[in-house]
Formats: C-alpha cells, sequence, structure tokens
C-alpha cells in the first residue's frame, strides 16, 4: 500500500505488546495494520438505507441525485433491505407507532453498521413536542451522527457522511460490535401505571429515567469503558 | 375586520328542505359571506338529512369533503357548549353537478357521542370517521371497522380532545404495531384455494413514506388488501392549538412536503379569510407563480419515483433535475430549498429577488426542457402503456363515491378543479385549461399530470408578464409585524410588533373551511377561533387521505404489481396524510 497516500496513524505501527511478551512472528503489526485498512475500506464503501419517513427523505432523495450526487463520497448503493445495507439513515419524524419498527429494521442490519439522524425530528422530535412523536430516535436506537436542520440541506446530510466516514477511520465507532444487547423497545409512559388518571403521567418532553433510552445507555457506556480489553 | 352574517348564504335550495324537513330539524344557519353555507341537522334527522342531500336533485351533494369534529368545552359559549352540545361534527359536502359546497352539522353530547355512520350514503367517509372516533372520540354506530387509524393500539384516551395534554405519549410494542388484521380475516372468496399473505411497508420502498398495506395474495392476484396509515402522524391539529396562527405556518409546509408554498398559501388564505382583509396583488401574483411552480415539483416527484417503482430508473433523474432548478429560485426568494415558509398571513415574509420575472421566464423554458424530456421517454412508452393502461382504473362513480379530488378524480373523468371552478388568487384572470381523462386508470393520471406541468407552466408565463409592483404584504399592522424602522423609531411601531408576537394575531371569533387546490386535490383548512392569538382547532382536508382510503378496494382484482404502479400514480404523501 502507498503510505505517502494513506498514512498509517505513528501509534498504529508500533507493536502493541508490552515488554516481555514474546514476540516471534510480528503478527501483531499485522493485526493492527489490518483493523486500520478494515475501518478504510468501511468508510469508503458505505451502503445506506434510507429509512426515509418525512421531508427528510425528500431531501436525501436531492442528496443522492445527478446535482449532489453522493456517489463521490463513496456511499453510493442505496439499499432498501436492511440486511445489505450498513448505515441507516433515519430521514424524517419517527413516531411511537413506527418505532417498534425503526428498532426492527435496525436489528435486521449486519455488524458492522453506523446510524445517522438526519433533521431535528429525528434527532429531538423537533418542534414536534407532541402525543405521537419520539422525542429522538436515540431512545430507540444507538445514533452516530446527529444531522442537523429542518431538513437538513443536501451540503448537510454530506457532511454528516463524512464525519461519520473520519469516525469511522479513527476507530472510535467501533462500540457497535460490542454492543449487542439493548433493552426492549420502551418509548413514552407506561400505560399500565397510569391508567386510572392518564394526564398525570409523566411527561415526554423529558427523558425520564424509565423510559428506553436511560436504559439502553447502560450496554453503551460499558463498551465505551470496555473498548482497550475488548480490541 | 367584522364580516356581517348573511342569512341563508348560497342556500338556494332553502324551501326543497323546508317541505323534506317541516318540522324544523334541518335548519340554515346564518353564516359569514366567506364562509361555506351551512345546515344544522339535530342527531336524530342527521342520517336522513345526509340521504337527502345526497340524493335530491336540487342538492345532489355526491362527494363527502372532510368531516370535522370540534370539542367545544373550552369555547366561551353557553354552558350546552360542556354537556349537551360539547362536540360538533361537520360534514363537508361538495356537489360535482352543481359546484358548490355545504357543511351539515350535527351537535353531540358529552358523555357517549355517537352517530349512526355514513359509510352507506358516502363511502369516503369509512376513514373519515375512524379518525373521528381515533382522536375525537365519536362513536360511529354500525362502521364496518371502527378501529384507530392514526394513533396506535397502545394509544389511551382521544387526543383532540380538550382535556387531553398535547404532549402525552403511551407505550408502543410490537404487539400493537406488527400484527395483521387480514391474516385473521375469514370473509374471503369461497374458491381461493391456496393464498399467501404479503407486508409492505411500513417502510418500503414502494410506499415512498410510511404506508402499510397488507394484500392476500392468490398466485400474484390479489384478492383482498387492507391499507393502514397513522406512521406518520406527528399530530399537526394538536400542535396548531398550542402555537399562535403565524406559528402554524412552518407546521404546514410540513404536511404535504412535496409542494410546501401550496400549503402555507393555503392556511394563509384561510386566516385571511376569517380577518376579511385583502393582501397586496403582488403577493397574490407570487403566491400563485411560486405554488405552480410546486405543482410541477410535486407532479415531477410524483411521476419520477412512480417510474422508479415500476423500472425506469433514468426518468427519476430527469425529473429531479426540474426540481433542483425551482429550489434554486425558492432559495433565492425566501432562504430555504424545501420547506420554505414564505407566506405570511397578510401577503408574504419578504420581497422576491430583483430579477424575479428573469428568472421565472429562464426557469418556465429550462423546466419545460425537462417536462417534454420526461415526455419523450415515457408518453409513447410501449412498457409503460403495457404497465400503466388499464390497471389500477377508477370509474367516474366509485371517484365520486371515494371523495377524490385533484388529478385523480379529473382522471376519472370529472373536470372540477378548484381554481376553475372556484377561482381565488386571480385564477380567473389567466387562460388555462383543466386537463381532463376518462379511463381512469394509471395512465390516465400519469397523462393529466404531465400536462397539468404545461398548463401550470402557462399560467407561471401569464402572471409573471404582468407582475404587479408594490408591497407584498399588506399594511394592516394588527396583522403584520410592522417594518423595523417603525419598530424602532415609533412608539405605535413598537406596540404593534409587541402585541402580534406576543399574543398573535386576533383573529375574531368563528369558523371558516377555506379550499384551494393542492397539488394532489382539494385541500381544505377548517379553522374555529375563539377570538384569542391561537387557533382553537385546525382541521386539514388532505386530498391524499380518501385515495389512500380507496387503495385497499382499488387493487383488489389486480396484480401486485400493478399495485405498486397504483400507489405510485395516487401520490400519496404521508405527511399530508397522517398529519
Amino acid at each position: 500500500m502507498n503510505d505517502k497516500k494513506f498514512p498509517l496513524p505513528a501509534a498504529r505501527i508500533e507493536p502493541p505488546l508490552a515488554p516481555g511478551v514474546p514476540s516471534t512472528t510480528g503478527f501483531d503489526f499485522l493485526t493492527t495494520k489490518l483493523d486500520w485498512f478494515v475501518q478504510w475500506s468501511h468508510k469508503n464503501s458505505l451502503w445506506p438505507m434510507p429509512f426515509g419517513t418525512a421531508c427528510c427523505a425528500i431531501e436525501f432523495m436531492s442528496s443522492v441525485s445527478s446535482h449532489y450526487d453522493l456517489a463521490r463520497f463513496g456511499a453510493e448503493v442505496v439499499r432498501f433491505s436492511p440486511r445489505q445495507a450498513d448505515l441507516m439513515i433515519v430521514s424524517g419524524t419517527i413516531t411511537d407507532k413506527q418505532a417498534p419498527i425503526l428498532r426492527k429494521i435496525y436489528d435486521q442490519m449486519p455488524e458492522p453498521k453506523w446510524v445517522i439522524s438526519m433533521g431535528v425530528c429525528a434527532c429531538t422530535g423537533g418542534f414536534y413536542r407532541a402525543y405521537h412523536v419520539v422525542q429522538g430516535i436515540d431512545e430507540i436506537v444507538p445514533v452516530d451522527v446527529y444531522v442537523a436542520g429542518c431538513p437538513p440541506t443536501p451540503e448537510n446530510l454530506i457532511y454528516g457522511i463524512i464525519e461519520l466516514q473520519k469516525r469511522i477511520q479513527s476507530g472510535d465507532l467501533a462500540r457497535h460490535r460490542e454492543a449487542k444487547t439493548y433493552v426492549p423497545i420502551r418509548v413514552g409512559t407506561d400505560p399500565v401505571e397510569s391508567l386510572p388518571a392518564y394526564s398525570k403521567g409523566v411527561m415526554a418532553h423529558g427523558r425520564s429515567s424509565e423510559s428506553g433510552f436511560a436504559a439502553m445507555e447502560g450496554p453503551v457506556e460499558a463498551a465505551k469503558a470496555g473498548k482497550g480489553e475488548t480490541r | 375586520m367584522s364580516a356581517t352574517l348573511a342569512p341563508s348564504a348560497g342556500v338556494t335550495f332553502a324551501p326543497v328542505l323546508e317541505r323534506a324537513f317541516p318540522d324544523g330539524a334541518v335548519r340554515v344557519e346564518p353564516r359569514p359571506a366567506h364562509d361555506v353555507p351551512t345546515l344544522v341537522a339535530t342527531a336524530e334527522a342527521f342520517p336522513a338529512a345526509a340521504r337527502f342531500l345526497r340524493d335530491d336533485p336540487s342538492t345532489s351533494f355526491d362527494l363527502l369533503l372532510d368531516l370535522v369534529a370540534v370539542d367545544r368545552s373550552r369555547l366561551d359559549g353557553p354552558p350546552s357548549c360542556r354537556g349537551e352540545e360539547r362536540f360538533q361534527l361537520n360534514a363537508l359536502l361538495y356537489s360535482t353537478k352543481r359546484n358548490e359546497h355545504l357543511r351539515l352539522r350535527v351537535a353531540l353530547p358529552a358523555t357517549d357521542p355517537r352517530l349512526p355512520t355514513l359509510v352507506e350514503t358516502w363511502p369516503a367517509s369509512n376513514w373519515f370517521e375512524r379518525e373521528a372516533w381515533d382522536l375525537m372520540g365519536i362513536r360511529f354506530d354500525g362502521h364496518p371497522n371502527l378501529a384507530r387509524l392514526l394513533t396506535h393500539n397502545g394509544f389511551v384516551g382521544h387526543a383532540l380532545r380538550k382535556d387531553y395534554e398535547a404532549g402525552q405519549r403511551w407505550l408502543c410494542t410490537d404487539e400493537d404495531v406488527l400484527q395483521t388484521r387480514l391474516a385473521a380475516k375469514t370473509d374471503l372468496p369461497e374458491d381461493v384455494f391456496e393464498t399467501t399473505t404479503l407486508n409492505f411497508g411500513p417502510s418500503h420502498p414502494a410506499t415512498h413514506g410510511t404506508l402499510r398495506i397488507v394484500v392476500r395474495l392468490d398466485g400474484e392476484r390479489v384478492v383482498a388488501a387492507e391499507s393502514e396509515c397513522g406512521y406518520l402522524h406527528r399530530c399537526f391539529e394538536k400542535m396548531s392549538e398550542t402555537h399562535t396562527y403565524t406559528q402554524v405556518i412552518p407546521y404546514t409546509d410540513r404536511l404535504n412536503y412535496c409542494s410546501p408554498m401550496i400549503n402555507g398559501a393555503g392556511y394563509a388564505r384561510a386566516v385571511e379569510q376569517m380577518l376579511g382583509i385583502e393582501i397586496p396583488p403582488r403577493a397574490r401574483a407570487v403566491r400563485v407563480v411560486l405554488s405552480e411552480f410546486s405543482r410541477i415539483m410535486d407532479h415531477m416527484v410524483c411521476i419520477g419515483a412512480n417510474l422508479v417503482d415500476v423500472g425506469g430508473l433514468t426518468t427519476f433523474w430527469y425529473s429531479y433535475q426540474a426540481r433542483e432548478e425551482i429550489y434554486s429560485l425558492l432559495e433565492a426568494c425566501c432562504g430555504a430549498r424545501l420547506t420554505s415558509s414564505y407566506a405570511r398571513i397578510g401577503g408574504l415574509s419578504m420581497d422576491v429577488p430583483a430579477n424575479f420575472v428573469e428568472w421565472c421566464r429562464s426557469l418556465s423554458r429550462s423546466v419545460r426542457d425537462r417536462i417534454d424530456e420526461v415526455d419523450t421517454l415515457l408518453t409513447k412508452n410501449r412498457i409503460l402503456h403495457k404497465r400503466m393502461m388499464g390497471t389500477g382504473v377508477v370509474t367516474k362513480e366509485q371517484a365520486i363515491a371515494w371523495g377524490f379530488t385533484g388529478p385523480c378524480l379529473r382522471a376519472s373523468g370529472v373536470g372540477y378543479d378548484v381554481r376553475k371552478d372556484k377561482p381565488y388568487d386571480g385564477y380567473d384572470e389567466v387562460d388555462f385549461d383543466v386537463p381532463v381523462a376518462t379511463a381512469g386508470d394509471n395512465f390516465s393520471r400519469f397523462h393529466v399530470r404531465m400536462e397539468e406541468m404545461r398548463q401550470s407552466l402557462r399560467i407561471i408565463e401569464q402572471v409573471v408578464s404582468r407582475l404587479p409592483g408594490g408591497p407584498v404584504v399588506s399594511d394592516d399592522y394588527r396583522v403584520v409585524l410592522p417594518p423595523k424602522e417603525m419598530v424602532y423609531n415609533e412608539m405605535e411601531g413598537l406596540i404593534f410588533h409587541f402585541k402580534n408576537v406576543f399574543e398573535g394575531i386576533q383573529v375574531p371569533a368563528g369558523e371558516v373551511y377555506s379550499f384551494t387546490e393542492g397539488a394532489n386535490g382539494e385541500l381544505g383548512y377548517s379553522i374555529v377561533s375563539d377570538g384569542s392569538g391561537r387557533p382553537y382547532r385546525v382541521k386539514v382536508r388532505p386530498p391524499c387521505f380518501p385515495l389512500f382510503a380507496a387503495f385497499e378496494k382499488i387493487v383488489v382484482g389486480g396484480l401486485v404489481s400493478d399495485a405498486v404502479a397504483t400507489l405510485g400514480t395516487l401520490n400519496i404523501i404521508a405527511g399530508e396524510l397522517d398529519r
């Protein structure tokens, strides 16, 4: 490989073995480099699956059309089947009714996989602080890059994809491979507890500790902390 | 700003009505001239009145546009608002024979509001009734399937009632969503030997968003279908009630997100009617020009995406190029590509760029080239003919009964176009034709859209050639923000600014049904005001809603691949369908 064109990070070239550990083959050096190479290939061959629900999907269509041409950034092969994709672009508002489907489709994607939350509705619920709208998809799935805008311009989405590529290359996002177990979807408040007088139930505006988001943080945090050991 | 009441505005058939209902069970309600005429029926006489209005030749209201349920319990009215007359159900009707609108109203009590179903009279009311049950809790006796429509099955309560908190959400689990009712359905034909159930959506490329269709297949033939919506129900109507009139405009952009300008202009027009203000001619002309460009955008994405579904990806790139060019114009006018939020109550948010006229002319030329390219690719394409002709047929009678409007109605042989039949914003001053097809199949719908784009260009060229000068926003500062120089230099300007921002536009108490021609058909806004700065109730008449409700009937008997083509030509936009 041409080192000038693809400079390897200096830290990665160092043999990672501690002194005293017998190094007989130089195999460890090769492993690190392979990791970097795999990340480099991941980054340049993203297969996006548009989970398009609303207005942002129209701007996603603009991004892949001739004028902006997302293909220039190695994210060309748009797949509508989650089983053939590794990048889910959630473009549009996710409602409570849609939430289990989003999670199901995320689960169907093979590892490694990444999620871009496109637009403020997907990021936070946007200006729909309402009875049927998920207040940010990170209640349900882990998100790697949040793209702001209502809807984001294609330039903004492309910037988000470039940011994701940088993070894939740096290896920051390898946590997905470790974080395999998430709790089942819990959206909003529990009807059983608050059925007698539903108006006093927990408002969904703030993420209460009972919601799925807080419960989901566990494994993600654990994965972050344990990243060094598992690699 | 207050309009005078006309005692029997527009109701030419009042004498017939008195003969048919001599006991006064149906009476004419005085309305301001800008609103549609209204009849009020008692709950007992309501079904008979509905049938009479549909069947009598002097009325013949054959098309049900919308059912609007209103919870009046927070209105500053008589105590009956909280008791015997808490709910109001308004059926909005249109007569294709006589080109007239009408509202038929009935009052319902606070406890157990129920009515006999209207499905027999107008089949279109099926989904409207489900919506009224879901969001307002009005029961319809004898309805074939009175299940929740927009919210999920785990939902508790009725969200548009005034005592429901806007942010109250409920747990939705896999079981609430992913069950197929069709799999358990037993009333299928006897000779079905072996059938499979196939699920489309709600995340499927052919559904262009978030629709769900479950079909029962015998081989490739559809023997039964069931469609479901609500996957993009983001509570537009509840959100409108919690925002000021001006703050609602960005929400309207996100209804039909393929042509946002039309939605915003339609909403602003409805509020302007309630306020009784006229907008400057320049604002009117710019609204028309950009609405027609938006219509082209909408039709372009409809045709392009439809062709992607039936296997012709190339068209999409050509049609999308036209959109990009129109986006540039919109961006120059208001700063946003897609969700423009350009209309304001009283005009527009800002003036168009100096080279607007030349830009529109050159854009219209280049868009015409794009249309011609798409035309060359498709209109005489034999593969397309094979796919589209004779599939997804909707007869004229069916289209009226199912409540179709817009290109889909015109493709079935009814030439109703709001721009022509109830002209607004100066459409009566321009020369254009309304394309009508008679076959009612997918190809007719495609063809009507192709021709409509050319007519839109005709309108644009005429309006642009005599674009008036002057301001783009009214100078009535009770409605419009005063200019900054006035705010900073005059006490009065500061006061107007403050009151507009903090209290919102004070719309006089009353009600209106205002309608414009959206890209998919009649786009109506029913607004109820209680005299405060926020709308008391906003109900959109989404043109897609009856189209998608009828989808499960259209596809039965055809092949499953035709169902995909049909879904594309109906052009269902989820944002508008689910609101």
